[in-house]
Formats: C-alpha cells, structure tokens, sequence
C-alpha cells in the first residue's frame, strides 16, 4: 500500500464557557456539529476515536472515557478507541497520532475529540489538580501549580531582557477578544479596550486579568482521513496535514533547556523538525494558531515560530504584524485568551479554525490562505506541539 | 519515613529518595551526584537519568546560591489558600543546580534583588510537616 495523505474534512465545537452541562454532554455537541460539517460522512464509516482530556478522571470522575463517549455519540470504532492526555496539547497530540494511524493504514476514518469540564460544585478540586500538573513530589509540594505565578517569571525576563512593555502584553489580549468577539462558540465575546486592560486587577505582576486565559468548559472535534476519501466526500478544497512534531526536553524546575526563562528551546527544536517535515518555512505561513495561555507565551511564540527576530516580540505584536493586514494573522477565532482553555479540546478548535481558513469559509477570513499552523505549549511549559497544515500535500 | 510530611501539601510517601527526608531533619538539604558520569541533580535522582546507573552519591548543597527569579503567589492552589500571598524563587547553586523553593517570610520583598545571594536550608512548617526554603545569603 502506497504511503496515505492525510487531510482534515470537518470541525465542531459545543459552546465553550462556563456550562451546565457535563464533559460527555458537551462531548456530543461538538461531535454532532463535526458530523454536520460533513454530511456526505456516516458515522458507521468513523472506525477511530481518539478522546483528549487530562482532567476527567478526577474532575468529572471518569476514566477510560473514550468508550463512554463513542457510545454517546453513536459511532462504533472498530480501529482505536483510546484517551489521550498531554494536558494543553492533548488534541493536538490526537491528531499527530490519528495522522500515523491512518498513514499506516491501522485505521481510515478517526475522530478526535476532547475536552474538559472544569466548574463543579467542588471548585477546589480543580486547584488541586493543578499541583498534579507538573512534578507533584517537589514542585508541587512547594505550592507551585497554578499557571500565572511561573509565567510572570517568563514576562519579567522578557522585558529585562529585551525592553518589551506592558503596552505590547495589551495589545495581545486586545487583538484576541476582538478576534473573538464574533466567534459564537467561545467563552467570550466582549471586545476589550486598552484602558480596560490597564484598569484590571493585578494577578500576579506584570499579569493582569486580561494577560491570563480563563478556566472554561467545552469539547471540541475534528475528522481525519486519507485523501481519497476525502475527496469522495467533499467538493471542499482539501486540507492536508503536512507536518508536525512534539519536543520535550525537560521536567518543569529540573534541566531547562533554553539560555533563561524567556527562551524556548523546546519550541525552537518543534518548530525546526515541523517545518522540515512540512517542507515549509516560517515566511510561508499565512495564518497561524498560537499557544496564548498569557499574552506574554504569544509574544515569545513569535519570536520562536522565526517570525520576527529573538526580542522583538513586542513590536511585531504591536505594530500589528500578528493581526489581519499584518505579516501571518495569529489567533484569529480569539485563541485561548478569548475563547477560553479547556485543556484537551484547545488544539482541536485551533485545527477547526486552520481548516476553516484553508477553505476560505472562517468568520473572520485570512484572504487567499493555503498554509496554516498551529502551536500548543503544554503544563508549565514543559513541552511544545506544533502541526503544519496546507492546501497541498 | 518517607515523604509523608513533606511539604504543605504532598502526594507520594514512599520513594526512593527517602534518605533526602532524614538528611533534612538532620539540618541538610542534600542533592545526589552519579558516580559513573559526574551529573548532579536537584530534585536528588536515585537513579541517573543521564546515563542510567544507580551508583549515585548524596552531598549536601552548601553555601552562597543567587536569586535567578522569583514571583508573587497571590491565589494559591488548595493547601495553600492561607499561605498566599508567598513568594516562590529560583535559584543556582554551586555545580549548575538549580533549586525551585519559597523565599523565607523574613525576606521583605522590597529587599528582593535578581541575583542576591541565598542558601537553602531545611523549615519547620505547621502540623509537623518539613521542606525547604531560600534565606538570604
Ligand atoms: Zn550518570
């Protein structure tokens, strides 16, 4: 069997937010938009299901949850039915790994879906397996967990470093909840202005409010198969996974791979062995899905993915080279600052919004866009995932 | 005795690293080094994860560190709600380790100085529970 070109044919999302609604439930409505964006498609053609989530079996009390979900949503695999857990890249991680699955020919049709329900009635719970997200036995036993706290110790050096602003961190979140403010499916959509950014309340300094992704609850879903059965299924243009890589180098206080806090190695490393395999460089991105858990992991993402030099984050964000008219528009559904993050299913909507933008059909379109990233930074920031997609093979 | 007590809220009583709890009680904060290749570590690994031998010795982490960062924890996670606001900080010590840990309550914060000296040394905590802190060097 030749090698199989892999594409992605469809996209869902549940409403993301604070919901009453639990993980399953919210699972079924992505899947159930996802099978609407492909009606050409049967479910009883799907074989595959991969299910990204790092909280459910503790926040929602299930484990083994890919089965539970399959048979809520009505499809019954016959390939791989199987969870997924790389904390914030996990839907990422589910699309690698359906790529090689049907690649290999080990499953045809795969559905990743993901997500979190993250508000209970035991609200501590959630800040509790917080400190489970990194090396529990001594970092979180220090009472590290909660995300801000570390990446306020990145936006410092950042700014020691290199001069970049409180002025650049607001004109990320700026940007993003405007992009998101037409976007109906993510947590928000109230555009922000600058002096309402300046005015919120301190989380941890330099971050305010409005630097910080919120908790949030929602599942997202996509379809994969090869190209030939894309084709019988869609007169869409197709979208095909070009490259992708996850690097993980180091443990959160342990072997830091970069030269300070501000410097991501790992990142570097993904997005070199992604762009070799996508056979594409960092001027050939016409869109782009970026890891803005803070406004500052957007800024040093930049300057990672080679699309502005080390440093100079701040202007390029700025000077609006990341947003619509700029050189490669970042985020533009609104990213995690706007439509929220619930970890498993975040690199699943950015996969929506790439195949949405390669098919000329996003709410707020890239004009002409044919190659599209997206880029996930996981726990605190001890691994980075990144995916090439393209209008081409 | 293991790590039943370590920290303010901790998760794995049994470890192989065990001695490193005696050793606090004793007053040391103690890293391990592999004998094969030479690599120190902090947190102290029982077996090397550089070349794999489990021929590790424990020394203690001894003198003069410098402050590389630090940050405010002003909403802590649950076990930690009534300690915030607290200060966590990195430092280097001697041989390239570096240590993530609180920043002593007797250090005021606007005494803070990237690159002011510290050393490590074992803490008391309520509830008889033990871990380790920054103070100034
Ligand atoms: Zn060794």
């Amino acid at each position: 069997m030749p090698e199989r070109n892999v594409c992605i044919i469809a996209g869902g999302m549940s409403k993301w937010g604070v919901r009453e609604a639990s993980i399953i439930d919210m699972a079924q409505e992505a899947a159930k938009e996802c099978f609407d964006d492909i009606p050409a498609l049967k479910r009883k053609d799907i074989d595959g299901l991969l299910f990204a989530s790092s909280y459910c079996g503790r926040r929602s009390f299930q484990v083994n949850i890919a089965p539970v979900v399959a048979e809520r949503i009505g499809i019954k695999p016959t390939s791989m039915c199987t969870r997924v857990d790389t904390l914030c890249a996990g839907g990422s991680s589910g699309i690698i790994l359906a790529t090689g699955l049907i690649k290999s020919g080990i499953a045809d049709v795969v559905m990743i879906a993901g997500g979190e329900k993250l508000y209970t009635p035991q609200r501590w719970e959630t800040y509790y397996s917080e400190l489970a997200s990194i090396d529990h036995d001594w970092d979180g036993a220090q009472g590290m967990g909660l995300p801000p706290p570390y990446f306020s110790m990145t936006a410092q050096e950042h700014m020691k470093r290199y001069g970049t602003t409180k002025e650049q961190l607001w004109a990320v979140s700026v940007k993003n909840r405007r992009n998101g403010s037409t976007n109906p499916k993510g947590h928000f959509q109230k555009a922000v202005t600058i002096e309402e950014v300046m005015a919120s309340r301190v989380i941890v300094p330099p971050l305010s409010l409005y630097d910080c992704c919120p908790i949030t609850d929602g599942c997202a879903a996509v379809i994969l198969t090869y190209a030939e059965k894309a084709r019988e299924l869609t007169d869409r243009p197709l979208v095909y996974i070009r490259g992708s890589a996850q690097a993980a180098l180091h443990s959160m206080s342990i072997n830091w791979p970069g030269e300070h806090l501000a410097d991501w190695l790992h990142m570097r490393t993904a997005a070199k062995r992604a762009y070799e395999m996508g056979r594409v460089g960092p001027e050939d991105i016409d869109v782009a899905m970026t890891h803005d858990c803070f406004t500052i992991s957007e800024i040093v993402e930049m300057e990672e993915l080679g699309f502005c030099k080390k440093g100079e984050g701040g202007p390029f964000v700025e000077s609006g080279q990341s947003d619509f008219g700029g050189k490669v528009p970042v985020n533009t559904d609104g990213g995690l600052l706007s439509c929220g993050h619930p970890f498993g299913a975040t690199g699943i909507r950015q996969a929506r919004e790439i195949l949405q933008q390669l098919q000329g059909r996003a709410i707020r379109q890239v004009e002409g866009a044919e190659i599209g990233l997206t880029h996930n930074l996981s726990g605190l920031n001890v691994e980075h995932t990144i995916l090439i997609y393209g209008r081409e093979p | 005795m293991g790590f039943e007590n370590f920290g303010t809220v901790s998760f794995t009583a049994e470890a192989k690293a065990a001695d490193f709890i005696t050793y606090l009680e004793a007053g040391k904060v103690m890293a391990t080094r592999c004998r094969k290749c030479g690599v120190s570590y902090f947190p102290p690994r029982m077996d090397c994860p550089r070349c794999l031998s489990s021929d590790v010795e424990w020394f203690e982490i001894k003198g003069d560190g410098k402050l590389i960062s630090y940050t405010v924890v002003n909403y802590g996670p649950t076990g930690f709600e009534n300690d915030a606001p607290y200060i966590l900080a990195l430092g280097e010590f001697d041989g390239g380790v570096q240590i993530f840990a609180c920043l002593s309550r007797d250090i005021e914060q606007k005494d803070i100085q990237i690159g002011m000296g510290l050393v490590v040394s074992p803490v008391k905590l309520p509830d008889n529970r033990i871990a380790y802190e920054f103070k100034k060097g």
